[in-house]
């Protein structure tokens, strides 16, 4: 462990996070406001700085600057951690995400652009991003309050329901990438095109039997693991721990000021991730369409082909975001029975069936 | 027959799919955001919107032009054509008043006036502008059509004072309203 690492990493840490992360999470609920006023034939916030842009600023003041009321009859150290709980792991797991390409320094040392570069990529997201959920259930048990108690009971049979579905369905995408490590995944998809995009012009590969006869698995697990990411993020039709129109706010209703905008940003930071890894594993993370990163000039390490993918990167997730928040203002709350069916017995076995599709496909493949 | 029968609409197969309806709303959604964008949004011209969608954005535009007749605002007193005062403080108005906004001390005309000893004028009339509650019945009960609920509706003060409105200020926002039944002048 060098003197260059340790600095690397700080230097990455505190830009992926704070500079880059925390203002998404802002943004992103401006982002939110303006789209629903836009789908609902309305303005939104406009007011404050230049078309609103700096709402999110008064927003936190606003936050920052209201009481902080703690009612008389929670748990209060249980209460207090559990707005931590479900912020922090949204932040954690972005240290797995490449937000491009690596680069390689004058001095010859090469500079990954994600702050741990860890051989487990999705399953040390799955691991930390679970641990959220133990956030809204600990604010819905110590708040004392039955609105708050249902909405976190909910939260966690919800949790049961989607996370196995969420596993399953992408042990296709590993069987076919080989690998755990995302930086793996995305130099395969720069090389062979996206996984739901199979076409490669940049390479020799051109367009694959491999890819083509994997598509359809891989669309199918792109779908569940897409609606399984929104559950995990409490997002609209699967937002029932919340549901505002029957459990008032659902698990954070006895909270008030800075420990309920925790609550709120990492809803939007756990859905500023899920978007990430969607893209990551799916949509080719930093890489451009159609092996287009595979020419010389891109995968030449320079710090121009870095800020290309990084720019790339940031596109897309962009993008889901704005899908995510699309859908948010579409589609109706699922009832809960309907939530349950859909977890247990749609996704459940179609993420099983997919599982053994690939594996027939991919054993004829390599034979 | 009283009732109509109302049969649930049979779905398709690819209804029951739920996927592709799921689409058809996305797909509303966004014809609505881009309507908006594109600000062709429908009854964008009915409802005076200034920019996105169908909102007015309100100090910069207005709802006036389309204020219809009967609009109750701020309420006010009238002088008639000789710019005598209308009210003759009968005190019908404090009495109906649902807020209690309205307060009223009657006094005579004073000598010198032409009017004098004609009838009585309100000494002092002040509507709590933070009570009132655009009822419209004090315009409803005067006798003497003397106080009217005016088009203005943007009543703002810094204090609870400056939403005092005193008798000068009532005629001020009143001014001179002509055409009324004329009781106890030489017009009649």
């Amino acid at each position: 462990m060098d003197a260059f690492f340790i600095i690397s990493t700080l230097i990455k840490i505190v830009v992926i996070t704070f500079l880059l992360l925390l203002p998404m999470i802002a943004y992103s609920v401006y982002a939110e406001r303006r789209v629903s006023a836009i789908i609902q034939d309305r303005v939104g916030p406009n007011r404050v700085g230049f078309q609103g842009l700096l709402q999110p600023i008064a927003d936190g003041i606003k936050f920052l600057l209201k009481e902080e009321f703690t009612p008389g009859h929670v748990r209060k150290g249980f209460f207090i951690l559990a707005p931590i709980l479900t912020m922090a792991p949204a932040l954690i797991t972005v240290a797995v995400i490449p937000f491009g390409s690596d680069i390689i320094l004058n001095t010859g040392r090469t500079l990954a652009l994600s702050i741990a570069q860890v051989e487990i990529g999705p399953l040390f997201i799955f691991a930390i991003a679970s641990i959220s959920v133990y956030g809204i259930a600990i604010a819905g048990w110590a708040s004392n309050s039955k609105y708050a108690y249902f909405g976190s009971v909910r939260s966690a049979a919800q949790m049961i329901s989607y996370e196995i579905a969420l596993g399953l369905s992408i042990i296709p995408v590993l069987m076919l990438f080989g690998s755990f490590n995302l930086n793996d995944m995305i130099n395969y998809q720069a090389e062979h095109g996206w996984l739901l995009l199979p076409i490669s012009i940049g390479h020799e590969h051109g367009v694959t039997k491999e890819g083509l006869l994997t598509w359809f698995p891989m669309l199918i697990a792109f779908i569940i693991f897409t609606v399984s990411i929104f559950a995990e993020t409490n997002r609209m039709p699967f937002d029932l721990p919340e549901c505002e129109t029957e459990l008032v706010g659902g698990y954070h209703t006895e909270y008030s000021s800075m420990k309920f905008a925790l609550f709120f940003l990492g809803e939007y930071a756990a859905m500023i991730v899920g978007s990430a890894v969607i893209v990551t594993i799916f949509l080719g993370g930093w890489s451009l369409p159609f092996g287009l990163s595979h020419t010389e000039f891109l995968s030449s390490g320079s710090i121009w082909a870095g800020l290309i993918h990084i720019g790339c990167f940031l596109a897309k997730l962009i993008g889901f975001i704005v899908f995510f928040i699309w859908v948010r203002w579409s589609i109706p709350r699922f009832r809960y029975d309907q939530l349950m069916k859909l977890g247990w017995v749609v996704f459940f076995e179609l993420a099983l069936v997919n599982v053994v599709i690939t594996a027939v496909i991919l054993y004829f493949l390599a034979r | 027959m009283s009732f109509i029968k109302v049969n649930r609409p049979k779905l398709k197969w690819y209804e029951h799919l739920y996927f592709p309806t799921l689409f058809g709303g996305l797909k509303i959604t966004l014809g609505h955001a881009i309507r908006s964008v594109k600000s062709t949004t429908r009854g964008k011209k009915e409802m005076n919107s200034s920019g996105l969608g169908i909102t007015m954005q309100y100090p910069e535009t207005k709802w006036d032009e389309f204020l219809p007749d009967w609009y109750r605002g701020v309420p006010a007193l009238v002088t008639d054509e000789q710019e005598r005062e209308r009210c003759v403080s009968c005190q019908l108005c404090e009495f109906i008043c649902p807020p209690k906004a309205i307060r009223i001390t009657p006094g005579e005309i004073e000598d010198g006036n032409e009017w004098a000893k004609v009838e009585k004028a309100p000494k002092e009339f002040d509507i709590d502008m933070t009570r009132c509650i655009y009822c419209g019945l004090c315009e409803e009960v005067c006798p003497e059509q003397a106080i009217y609920l005016r088009q203005d509706y943007s009543i703002t003060g810094l204090s609870r004072k400056d939403l005092m409105h005193d008798k000068e200020k009532l005629y001020e926002i009143g001014g001179k309203r002509v055409g009324l039944v004329n009781k106890w002048n030489k017009l009649k």
